[in-house]
C-alpha cells in the first residue's frame, strides 16, 4: 500500500487492453501512476474507498478513465454515480471505449464525461492517443482542488 | 329544433276569421247602404203624397183667394214634426200662404216650377202644382227634415253592427274548432319529427289521425322513418364490422411493429457488438505486433519483419472494413434529415475536402453550375465524397487528370454527373459496380474495401433516387446520380396517398 493516491484510475475488464493501455502511458512515464480496476463495481469502491480499497490514501485521481463495456458496472453508470456525488462530480472522466455509437457518445456527453476516445484499431494512433491522452490529463491539466497534483 | 314562430293553428284561425270578417263587414255594408237608399225613397214618397193631398185640400182656398182658409190647410202639417216649411204660391208664382204661420211671405224661396222632389244638405223638398179641372191654380212647396233617416240609419247600424260582431265571435268559435282537423295531425307529425330528431330514435312512429292528405303524409312520414331505422341499423352493423376490423388490423400492426422493434433491436445489438468486441482482437493483434517488432527488433530477420508487418497490415484493414460495414448499416437505419441541398456549395466543399491530399497532383475540375435539391445534407455529402474521391482515386496517373461534375434537369428528376479520365471499368461488370465489397481493381492497384459506391446507392435509393454507370476499361468512367425532383416528390406523395 503506497502513501500516496495515483494520478490515473484506469476501470478496463481486458486484460490486453490493459497491457496496451499502460505501454501507451509508459511513453510518458505515467505507467507507475495508475490504478487499474478490473470493472465498474470495483472502480466505484476505490473511488468512494469503500470495501477493499476501504484503506486507500484519501483523495481523487486527477483522472478517470472508463471503459464503457465492463461486468457489473458499466462505465456510463458509474459516470453517472460520479456526477451525482458531490465529492467526485468534478473529477475529469475521460471514455476510452471501442464503441463509435452515436448513442453511447450522446448518453456520454449527457452525463457531462470530459473526454470520450474511441480506440483505434491501429496501434501507432492508439499509442498517441492514449499517451496524449494521458499527458494532458494527468500532467498538463490542472485538476479541481482534493485531487492528486503532480509532483512539482 | 326550436318552436316556430308562428303556429299552423294560429294561420289556420287568422285566415278563416279573416274572410269571415271581410264577408261580413261587406255584406253588412251593403244591407246598410242599401237600406239608407230605399228609405229615402220612400221618405220621398210619403212626403210627395202629404203634398198630393194638401195641394187637393188647396183648390178651394186658391180658387177663392181665400189665404185665411189656405194657411188653415196647411196648419194641418203640425201633427207632423219632421215637416220644416210648406209654402202655397197662386198661379203666378206668388207666395199665397205658409207654414208654420209666422214665417214671412217675403222671406220664402221663389215659387218652384212643376212637379218632382229633390233633396238638400238636410232635408227632402217635394213641389206639386194644385189642379182643378185642368186648370193649374197654383205650386205647393213642402220642405221636411231627415231626422227620421237619420235616426233610421243610426238603429239600422246599430243592428248591423251587433248582429256582425255576433257573427265574428261565432265565426271565432267555429275556426277555433274547425282548425283541429288540420293542425292536429300537422302538430302531431311536428312533435313526432322533432322527437326522432332529437332522440335518435327511429323506431317512433307518428299516429295516423285523419285519412286525408295529411293522413298520407304522416303515413309517408312512417315510411321514411322505417327506412332510416333499416339503413340506421345497417350502418351500425357495418360501423361495428369496420371498427372489429380496425381493432384487429391494429393488433396485427401492434404485433408485427412489436416483431420489428424486437429485430431491429437484435440488429442494433449485434452491430453494437460488431462495433464493440470485434474491434478489440484486433487492436489486441496490431498492439502486440507493434510491442513484439519494438521489443525483438533488432533480433528479427527482414522475413520475420516482414511477417509482423502483414499482421498488422490486416489486423487495420479488418479495423477498416468493420469500420465501413457499420456505416453502411448505419446509413440504412438513420432517419433521413430532408433539407433543401445547394449542390453548388457542397461540390465546392467536398472538392476541397478530397483534393486536399493529392495537392501534389495536376487535376483540372471543371463543376457546372449545379441546380438545389431536397435531401438529407450529411448522407449526400457522404455520397459526393465517394464520388469524387473516387475520382480522384482512379485518375492517378493520368496528367493531367480530368474530372467534370455537371447537372440534368430530365423529367422529374435531378440528375447529377461525375466524369474523369481515370483508369474506367468494364462495362461487362457494372452490375457489381455498386455492390458491398465488389471491387474492379486490385488493392495493389488502387486502395479501397469496396463499401463507397454501395454506400452511394444505399444513399441516393433512400432517397428515391436512382444510380448508374458508364465506361470504357482504361478510357474513364461517368457515374450518374438521380434524385427526385422537390415538386414531383410531393406528386409522387400525393400518389401514394
Amino acid at each position: 500500500m503506497t502513501t500516496e493516491i495515483k494520478r490515473v484510475l484506469l476501470a478496463e475488464d481486458n486484460p490486453n487492453d490493459v497491457e496496451l493501455t499502460l505501454a501507451a502511458l509508459a511513453e510518458n512515464r505515467l505507467a507507475n501512476d495508475v490504478v487499474v480496476v478490473r470493472d465498474g463495481a470495483e472502480a466505484w469502491e476505490y473511488l468512494c474507498r469503500e470495501g477493499r480499497y476501504a484503506q486507500r490514501p484519501p483523495g481523487s485521481p486527477a483522472v478517470v478513465l472508463l471503459d464503457l463495456k465492463m461486468p457489473k458496472i458499466d462505465g456510463l453508470e458509474v459516470l453517472r454515480r460520479m456526477r451525482a456525488d458531490e465529492a467526485l462530480r468534478s473529477v475529469p472522466v475521460v471514455m476510452l471505449t471501442s464503441s463509435r455509437e452515436e448513442r453511447d457518445l450522446l448518453e456520454s456527453y449527457r452525463l457531462g464525461v470530459n473526454a470520450y476516445v474511441v480506440k483505434p484499431v491501429a496501434f501507432e494512433a492508439f499509442m498517441s492517443s492514449v499517451s496524449s491522452l494521458g499527458l494532458f490529463w494527468a500532467v498538463v491539466n490542472e485538476p479541481p482542488p482534493g485531487s492528486v497534483r503532480r509532483a512539482a | 329544433m326550436t318552436t316556430p314562430r308562428t303556429s299552423i293553428r294560429g294561420k289556420l284561425v287568422t285566415a278563416m276569421m279573416l274572410t269571415s270578417t271581410t264577408v261580413l263587414v261587406l255584406t253588412g255594408a251593403a244591407l246598410v247602404l242599401y237600406d239608407l237608399a230605399s228609405f229615402r225613397q220612400s221618405l220621398a214618397r210619403s212626403l210627395a203624397t202629404r203634398a198630393e193631398i194638401l195641394a187637393a185640400n188647396s183648390t178651394a182656398a186658391l180658387a177663392f183667394d181665400n189665404r185665411d182658409d189656405a194657411t188653415q190647410v196647411l196648419a194641418a202639417l203640425r201633427s207632423d214634426p219632421s215637416t220644416v216649411m210648406a209654402v202655397l204660391y197662386d198661379h203666378e208664382g206668388r207666395p199665397f200662404a205658409a207654414y208654420p204661420a209666422d214665417v214671412s211671405l217675403a222671406s220664402v224661396p221663389a215659387a218652384p216650377s212643376g212637379k218632382g222632389h229633390w233633396f238638400e244638405p238636410s232635408s227632402v223638398v217635394v213641389s206639386r202644382p194644385v189642379v182643378e179641372e185642368g186648370q193649374t191654380l197654383g205650386t205647393l212647396y213642402l220642405k221636411s227634415d231627415l231626422r227620421a233617416l237619420a235616426g233610421r240609419v243610426r238603429i239600422f247600424t246599430l243592428v248591423v253592427v251587433v248582429a256582425v260582431l255576433g257573427s265574428i265571435a261565432v265565426a271565432f268559435a267555429l275556426a277555433s274548432w274547425l282548425q283541429r282537423g288540420i293542425a292536429l295531425p300537422v302538430r302531431t307529425l311536428a312533435d313526432t319529427a322533432r322527437q326522432v330528431s332529437d332522440s335518435k330514435d327511429f323506431a317512433i312512429r307518428a299516429n295516423v289521425v285523419s285519412d286525408d292528405e295529411l293522413g298520407l303524409l304522416t303515413h309517408s312520414f312512417n315510411e321514411m322513418l322505417s327506412e332510416i331505422q333499416q339503413r340506421d341499423a345497417a350502418l351500425r352493423a357495418s360501423e361495428t364490422r369496420l371498427r372489429q376490423l380496425n381493432g384487429d388490423l391494429e393488433r396485427r400492426v401492434e404485433a408485427r411493429t412489436a416483431q420489428l422493434e424486437t429485430s431491429n433491436r437484435e440488429l442494433e445489438a449485434f452491430s453494437y457488438s460488431v462495433s464493440h468486441d470485434l474491434r478489440a482482437p484486433l487492436r489486441h493483434i496490431d498492439g502486440f505486433a507493434d510491442l513484439l517488432r519494438r521489443q525483438a527488433h533488432s533480433g528479427l530477420d527482414d522475413k520475420a519483419k516482414r511477417y509482423i508487418e502483414t499482421i498488422s497490415a490486416s489486423a487495420k484493414s479488418m479495423g477498416m472494413l468493420i469500420d465501413d460495414l457499420l456505416s453502411f448499416s448505419r446509413m440504412g437505419r438513420s432517419e433521413l434529415q430532408n433539407a433543401p441541398v445547394d449542390l453548388d456549395e457542397l461540390v465546392a466543399e467536398v472538392r476541397a475536402a478530397v483534393s486536399s491530399d493529392v495537392a501534389d497532383r495536376e487535376i483540372v475540375w471543371t463543376v457546372a453550375p449545379l441546380p438545389r435539391v431536397v435531401g438529407d445534407p450529411a448522407m449526400l455529402r457522404l455520397a459526393l465524397v465517394n464520388l469524387l474521391s473516387n475520382a480522384v482515386k482512379y485518375t492517378r496517373g493520368r496528367t493531367p487528370a480530368r474530372i467534370t461534375v455537371g447537372a440534368t434537369e430530365a423529367g422529374h428528376e435531378t440528375v447529377l454527373f461525375v466524369q474523369d479520365n481515370g483508369a474506367g471499368f468494364d462495362m461487362a461488370y457494372q452490375g457489381k459496380l455498386f455492390g458491398v465489397f465488389q471491387r474492379l481493381h486490385g488493392a495493389e492497384e488502387f486502395e479501397g474495401t469496396g463499401i463507397g459506391l454501395a454506400n452511394v446507392r444505399r444513399i441516393i435509393e433512400r432517397h428515391r433516387g436512382r444510380v448508374w454507370a458508364k465506361g470504357e476499361l482504361g478510357a474513364g468512367a461517368t457515374f450518374f446520380v438521380a434524385l427526385p425532383r422537390e415538386d414531383s416528390e410531393a406528386n409522387q406523395d400525393q400518389e401514394a396517398a
